[in-house]
């Protein structure tokens, strides 16, 4: 069936609550409104308010609540109405989510899911247009995971909210909408800590995900004539799919890793150290990172576009990096 | 009360005492590491409210309420081991004190963001009202921690929902160092109960009879669906926030004034106006108590040290390849 990425997530929940009753969804508007961005349409009418839950403006409590009930073996999926939010939450995540089972000795599993609207390029300003991810993958006990196709965005959300650990779940809203891919109808999963390779090549390997993923294909098709690309879309950003990582490295030489969040403390800095400390030998340039300038994500379209990757850094910099 | 209730109280008092003192001693001895925060002077409160809990109600203790661990079930010596941090705790030597819970008793582990833990509890309540299970959560802070946004947060959604969940100031009036008056502007925290549209009640902790009676009343509201209660205990930390704290802060004569509201002192009182064998009852309690906590500590003591790589165990459901090096 045809669905945009959004649809996806709204099918995995439902699905998911519809499959077993210990799973919930809290957020704020999630219920009656169906969400901020309708990815949740349908599901309170259908699941129930019980265990649809309109939340108050919370976020500790919501992620706390969540652990709560997770204890209990309940399986809630907890939104963040924008990822910009999940600071609130911080500390039930890290200190509280994060540490619970390491804290008790094995004694209890933290199957929650916090999922969110990731992302910039929708002009929306400093306090919806963030990616928080790193600092989540900093933090031992969470898993990170961030689709960037309709397919995975269903497929992981429905591994995440079956995974007995604390899952951060960064979905890209420049996504929601913007595209529609032909999915099975029947029941699938996507596994947490598998990379995809979305392209083979021989020159050079680009690591991605999220929204960038499009904009490295689409270039991957654009120089096609000039350079051979591999693309490889990471989807799980802890753990990270390391085989499959220095895989490609070994295999083409060169590595040029794009995210949309900002360089500096980024997931490419420990990707690029990892590269240069076991692929020394097979390298054959430096490995080279393309992400947001180290400033806040602006409102005016022009600056946007100045601060974030794009189509033509990501040509620039692969071309750059081909010369080696 | 039936006297076999009254001395059976009288026993929880005097055991959660004694391993209060036993841990503070361990700890000028040089045998713990770590923080350890003495609740010496609190124990009416734990007592009170955890007595006549069911085995699968839960409660969230706070930091220095090693007390509540005992009388909700938690085994003294697993308890002492999670204090030396050995094997045999309930966190296994990955924290010490009171951050590993014993979930088999239903104790949840706090961490050292106080207050977080009201959330938690909250999440629980709203399981047990889902569900109809016949439960509560009993959640502990401190007046300190009231200052904290979680405290609201976890409140607020307890009254729109009238959740089976008691909230459980201990006001010992002092968080670390700052007093009362630098940390709150009402004269009581349980004055705030009327903004989240449950009840407040203030006790003195220091009185079981007046804690018992108050828990119980709050207890049976939340089991027959009447919600949350917000329940105040004034009381009085003997010990410093932590062991290393002189508590310079407060003045002798105040220490000395709550010295002379001891709640197991009262209860004696109480148990002697009864006209039962006061003496005796002291004397067997003392033996039992000393007996149990040096049980606790030998077992402790020969409990294993983990090993450094134990410290890689229980972060995941399933072990992840991390690659680490």
């Amino acid at each position: 069936m045809l669905v945009t990425y959004i649809e996806a997530i709204r099918q995995a929940m439902d699905e998911e609550l519809a499959r077993d009753r210990n799973v919930l969804l809290m957020g704020e508007d999630v219920g009656v409104l169906g969400g901020a961005f309708k990815a949740s349409t349908g599901l309170q009418e259908k699941h129930g308010a019980d265990r649809v839950v309109d939340m108050p403006i919370s976020e500790s409590l919501i992620v706390g609540a969540g652990v709560g009930l997770a204890v209990q073996g309940m399986r809630p999926i907890l939104e963040m109405q924008f990822i910009d939010f999940i600071s609130c939450g911080f500390d039930q995540i890290v200190n509280t989510a994060a540490t619970l089972r390491y804290r008790h000795g094995g004694q209890t599993a933290c199957p929650i899911v916090v999922r969110g609207p990731s992302g910039g390029g929708v002009h929306g300003g400093l306090y919806h247009s963030q990616n928080p991810e790193a600092w989540f993958c900093h933090v031992p006990g969470l898993k990170v995971v961030a689709p960037a196709t309709a397919y995975d965005a269903k497929g992981l959300l429905k591994s995440a909210i079956r995974d007995d650990d604390p899952v951060i779940y960064f979905e890209h809203k420049f996504l929601y909408r913007r595209i529609k891919e032909e999915i099975p109808a029947e029941e699938y999963l996507v596994p947490i800590g598998k990379a995809a390779l979305r392209k083979e090549g021989r020159d050079l390997t680009v690591l991605t995900y999220g929204a960038p993923v499009h904009a490295v294909m689409k270039a991957a098709r654009d120089m096609a004539a000039e350079v051979d690309i591999e693309v490889i879309d990471l989807r799980t950003l802890l753990p990270i799919d390391w085989a499959t990582v220095k895989g490609s490295v070994r295999k083409t030489g060169k590595v040029l890793i794009v995210h949309e969040a900002r360089l500096t403390g980024g997931i490419g800095g420990e990707v690029a150290a990892r590269i240069a400390q076991d692929c020394f030998e097979e390298l054959d340039g430096p490995v080279m990172r393309l992400a947001a300038r180290d400033v806040h994500t602006p409102f005016a379209p022009a600056m946007e576009d100045y601060v974030l990757p794009n189509q033509e850094k990501i040509t620039e910099a692969i071309r750059k990096l081909a010369a080696y | 009360m039936t006297e076999q209730k009254d001395r059976e109280l009288y026993r929880w008092l005097r055991l959660i005492r004694e391993f209060e003192d036993r841990t503070s001693a361990l700890d000028k001895q040089g045998k713990l590491m770590g923080g350890v925060y003495s609740g010496k002077g609190q124990e009416a409160v734990t007592v009170g409210f955890c007595h006549d809990l069911r085995w699968d109600d839960w409660i969230f203790p706070l930091h220095r309420d090693l007390g509540a661990f005992l009388v909700k079930g938690a085994d003294p010596k697993r308890l002492m081991a999670q204090i030396f941090g050995k094997r045999d705790g309930f966190a296994k030597g990955k924290d010490s004190y009171l951050h590993g819970g014993d979930l088999s008793n239903g104790i949840f582990g706090s961490t050292s963001c106080l207050g977080a833990t009201l959330p938690v509890a909250a999440g629980m309540a709203y399981k047990f009202k889902i569900r109809k299970e016949d439960r509560v959560a009993v959640a502990f802070f401190g007046e300190g921690a009231s200052s904290r946004g979680d405290v609201h947060e976890a409140m607020n959604f307890a009254g729109v929902h009238k959740l089976p969940v008691i909230f459980v100031c201990e006001n010992n009036f002092y968080a670390y160092s700052t007093p009362n008056e630098l940390q709150f502007g009402v004269d009581n925290v349980a004055d705030r109960a009327a903004g989240y549209g449950f009840k407040g009640e203030v006790v003195s902790g220091n009185d079981l009879h007046a804690v018992m009676k108050t828990a119980g009343k709050a207890i049976d509201r939340a089991r027959t669906g009447d919600g949350p209660t917000l329940v105040e205990c004034k009381t009085y930390r003997y010990h410093g926030h932590s062991e290393h704290d002189r508590a310079d802060y407060r003045s002798e004569e105040e220490v000395i004034t709550w010295e002379s509201r001891d709640p197991i002192a009262l209860w004696e009182i109480y148990l002697e106006k009864r006209k039962y064998d006061i003496a005796a009852i002291r004397k067997e309690t003392a033996e039992e108590v000393t007996r149990i906590v040096e049980e606790a500590v030998a077992f402790a003591e020969a409990s294993p040290s983990p090993a450094g790589p134990e410290a890689m165990d229980d972060l995941y459901a399933m072990p992840i390849d991390t690659e680490a090096r």
